[in-house]
């Protein structure tokens, strides 16, 4: 009997170890701080499970390495005669990882899913009336005006499989105010490069090559499998790539950088991201309630709010505070946003005399009071800028106090539009400047423009911009209004931010802008 | 006897109600979920929608009436972050979790016993010095710094040690373990040392002045009168009973290594309930917390009952006069 227990025992822990799938030749293991939310490529409108989903589904267009779009699964669209209908060709011959055939009537379908109540992604894909197959490999979509951009708004509506959806009862994503899971939460049927293969949320994820996808001729690489695991503390991502447990990370925090360089074996890459983080002063209030001065608003001189910019060194921020990763903007948003140009990023100046001069014009020679609210957990060393901002306003007699709390008290705070004076970050899904005026410029209490600006004629020549399908004309809108936005100041820009990825010499992975990896463009070293 | 037990564990449920109250009322200060649940995009009349239907604007008492009447019958909701059953989530965990803690028991009763003897019985030995000097650093230096620091050693340095995860774990039925594969064993190393520190200083210490005290009684002073070898007073009279305080507290804190493990958890990235609670937090998770918090309360009062109940048939006062049993109520 005690034979038979050891060697049962014996048994299975040979099981144990040789169910250990035998490494196959290229596998890239990597982590970052959180893991996707879902496997459900419509449940959640969120980069990381953006990513996560880019990996696994296909999409009609597709933002490349450069983030040039790119035809995907659509080989060609165009503009019909009619400015509300779009055509797009559909790619022949492509599988999903079932093997069976993706054509119209999938993406018909995922579109309708990506519209669906519970869908988290409905923004992208709102101004779609309907989608028409005209045959297995062409569909038009209807759009309620003319929209411009709609090719673009495509890159994150991942086609999936209807028959699938069906069969597992998936026909719409997951309804968070029920208590039942859906099957896709950690199942997914795409056509993509990777199929996924185990999913273990929070703990870990393993895709491997799918060899039947329709862009190995174009994209071919060598990634055999990929292992994924969240490691959310710092100073242990850092530790498992140091010691070579992992490959590749995604975020590895500022301070360790120079010693990851200096590691053989590992180097960094960075780039500026889709991102810029600003500040936002409340010009639209009578009153500010955190300051000082009573009956009037100092926030709504042009004046304080020039002086508050060129009072800012920006250049010391990024040396000191972000290490010398950050590009200083003079525009609120990034350069791979269509309407950015090196002009209109041009800073002020920093002048701390003219910024004194400025606020003595405006009567506040002697300063004021304000409190400064800023996230502590969202963007790169976000508490670390603000206390920076802090010590330079007090330069021209501004008193500062900072609230640095939780992203999620933060962010309520803004759009409840009790702040007077704030941190905030935008990062552009569209790459198009309307997303960004949409949010930060128009006015009304209904978006995320905290500041009270609210100009009758640039809201309606935003709401214009998105309808025009004159691109010269559109190009000139959109210059109007970032100049308007400038010459306001209705925002303190501050820098786009710039991520950096760390990885082992075996690899190259190129970076992306919008810190997603595509890992069909990686290049094996040996 | 029965009335006795009813009455302890109708105290228990009030307790649990006041934990899940206590918690609930936290929950208002965590933050609004609904940013982290949709994205930027989504307007506000859509973010109101998501809060009406999650009864989040509801009064604080029918949010709580509706969470207790849930949590009764084991229903806890579904999680908003990674939108699946709050349940399943822990039972999924929940391995994870007392794997780690049952290793981390072991380790500081099987080091912290022996030690506290030895300290105990050799009491101006410079070995016992040091030891005692080493134990004052496990009490004082943060569970994290601790981590960071064997992660560094063994994982980065010597590189024989997994940093972080769990290996490869067994699925037995419900249960997943690392104890079946070599990975496994390899990779609940440093988190369990690191959460069994505090544990074995205080059972060191424990044993040690238990030691120190029994070994003054009359009772040894006659053994060595008799002229019994020294190792049958220490270990045959002398530490069997020093033992019965050890065992109690080493039961109370098999609780709190459950409830502590958060931190270890997440140096670890240990994928178990502390982990998951941290998680929660960061995201304004109501579920997932009040959930955790409810079992982690749960752990603590029954183990408190069971103690209570223990005392009861262990000491006849306790029978005879029941105002005594409020002198016990800890």
């Amino acid at each position: 009997m005690k034979f038979k227990m050891t060697t049962a025992f014996a048994a299975l822990l040979a099981v144990a170890v040789f169910s250990i799938p035998a490494s196959a030749q290229n596998v890239i293991r990597w982590a970052s701080q959180g893991d996707a939310l879902t496997s459900d490529p419509h449940a959640a409108n969120e980069s990381p499970t953006h990513s996560a989903s880019r990996k696994v589904y296909d999409t009609l267009t597709y933002n490349d390495k450069d983030m040039v779009l790119t035809p995907w699964l659509a080989t060609s669209w165009k503009l019909t005669d009619d400015p509300t209908v779009w055509e797009f060709e559909l790619r022949k011959g492509v599988k999903f990882h079932d093997g069976t055939d993706l054509t119209a009537t999938d993406v018909k379908f995922s579109f309708e899913r990506a519209k669906s109540d519970t869908s988290d992604i409905s923004g992208d894909v709102s101004s779609i009336k309907e989608v028409k197959i005209i045959n297995d490999h062409r569909v038009q979509i209807i759009t309620d005006g003319p929209n411009p951009i709609l090719p673009n708004l495509l890159t994150n509506v991942y086609i999936m499989s209807k028959a699938w959806s069906v069969a597992n009862g998936v026909e719409v994503p997951q309804d968070r105010t029920t208590d039942v899971e859906t099957y896709a939460v950690t199942h997914a049927m795409g056509s993509g490069p990777f199929k996924l293969e185990l999913r273990e949320p929070d703990v870990r994820t393993i895709l491997v090559k799918n060899e039947n996808w329709w862009g190995l001729a174009k994209y071919p690489h060598e990634v055999d499998k990929i292992i994924y695991t969240p490691i959310a503390n710092q100073a242990t991502r850092v530790a498992a790539l140091l010691s070579g447990e992992l490959d590749f990370i995604l975020d590895p925090p500022l301070q360790d950088l120079d010693r990851i360089r200096n590691t053989p074996g590992l180097h960094l890459v960075s780039t500026a991201q889709v991102r810029t983080i600003f500040l936002g002063m409340n010009q639209g209030k009578a009153e500010l309630a955190s300051s000082n001065i009573k009956g009037k608003n100092p926030l709504a001189d042009q004046r304080v709010r020039q002086a508050f910019y060129q009072a800012i060194n920006i250049e010391a921020i990024k040396e000191k505070v972000m290490r010398g990763f950050s590009v200083p903007a003079g525009l609120i948003t990034p350069p791979a946003v269509h309407g950015y140009s090196e002009k209109l990023n041009g800073r002020r100046p920093f002048d701390v005399a003219a910024a004194k001069q400025l606020m003595a014009d405006a009567g506040y020679a002697d300063g004021f009071s304000i409190q400064l609210d800023c996230p502590n957990n969202r963007y790169i060393n976000d508490e670390g800028i603000c206390q920076a901002v802090v010590g330079m306003l007090a330069k021209i007699g501004v008193k500062v106090s900072l609230s640095a709390i939780p992203k999620t008290l933060h962010f309520p705070k803004i759009k409840s539009r009790e702040t007077d004076f704030y941190m905030l970050g935008w990062g552009v899904s569209t790459l198009d400047s309307h997303y960004v005026f949409n949010y930060l410029t128009k006015g009304g209490d209904k978006n995320w423009n905290g500041t009270g600006f609210d100009d009758p004629a640039i809201n309606q020549l935003i709401d214009d911009m998105a309808t025009e399908v004159d691109f010269a004309k559109r190009d000139a809108m959109i210059e109007t209004v970032w100049q308007k936005m400038r010459d306001n100041v209705n925002y303190l820009p501050l820098h786009h931010q710039v991520i950096v990825w760390a990885m082992s010499d075996k690899l190259d992975i190129p970076i992306v802008a919008d810190d997603g990896v595509r890992f069909i463009y990686t290049k094996f070293n040996k | 006897m029965i009335s006795y037990v009813i009455q302890r564990v109708l105290q228990a449920i009030a307790v649990m109600l006041a934990v899940a109250l206590v918690s609930f009322l936290l929950f208002n200060f965590v933050g609004d979920p609904i940013d982290n649940m949709i994205g930027q995009d989504a307007s506000i009349d859509d973010r109101e929608a998501m809060r009406e239907a999650l009864g989040l604007n509801d009064p604080f008492l029918i949010q709580f009436g509706r969470f207790t009447g849930r949590a009764l019958q084991g229903e806890f909701g579904i999680s908003y972050r990674i939108q699946r059953p709050v349940s399943e989530l822990i039972k999924e965990r929940m391995p994870a979790t007392l794997e780690l803690v049952a290793v981390s028991a072991v380790l500081a009763l099987l080091i912290g016993i022996p030690l506290g003897v030895y300290t105990g019985i050799n009491r101006y030995s410079w070995i016992s010095r040091v030891i005692l000097t080493l134990s004052l650093v496990g009490v004082s230096l943060p569970t994290f710094v601790i981590g960071i620091l064997l992660i560094y050693l063994f994982a980065v340095i010597w590189g024989v040690l997994p940093s972080f995860g769990r290996g490869e774990v067994v699925q037995l039925g419900a249960w997943s373990t690392g104890f079946l594969t070599v990975t496994g064993w390899k990779a609940i190393i440093l988190p369990s040392v690191t959460l069994c520190l505090f544990q074995l200083t205080l059972i060191l210490r424990l044993v040690r002045s238990e030691m120190l005290e029994v070994m003054r009684t009359d009772y040894i002073k006659f053994a060595r009168a008799r002229g019994l070898s020294e190792n049958m007073i220490n270990f045959g009279h002398a530490l069997k009973n020093t033992l019965v305080p050890v065992i109690t507290i080493a039961g109370l804190n098999i609780g709190s290594l459950i409830a502590f493990s958060i931190i270890t958890e997440t140096v670890f990235q240990w994928p178990g309930m502390g982990f998951l609670f941290i998680q929660a937090v960061g995201f304004a998770d109501i579920p997932v917390m009040a959930a955790y918090l409810v079992l982690v309360a749960l752990v603590f009062v029954s183990i408190n009952l069971i103690v209570d109940v223990l005392y009861f048939v262990v000491d006849p006062r306790l029978r005879a006069d029941k105002a005594v049993s409020a002198g016990n109520d800890n």
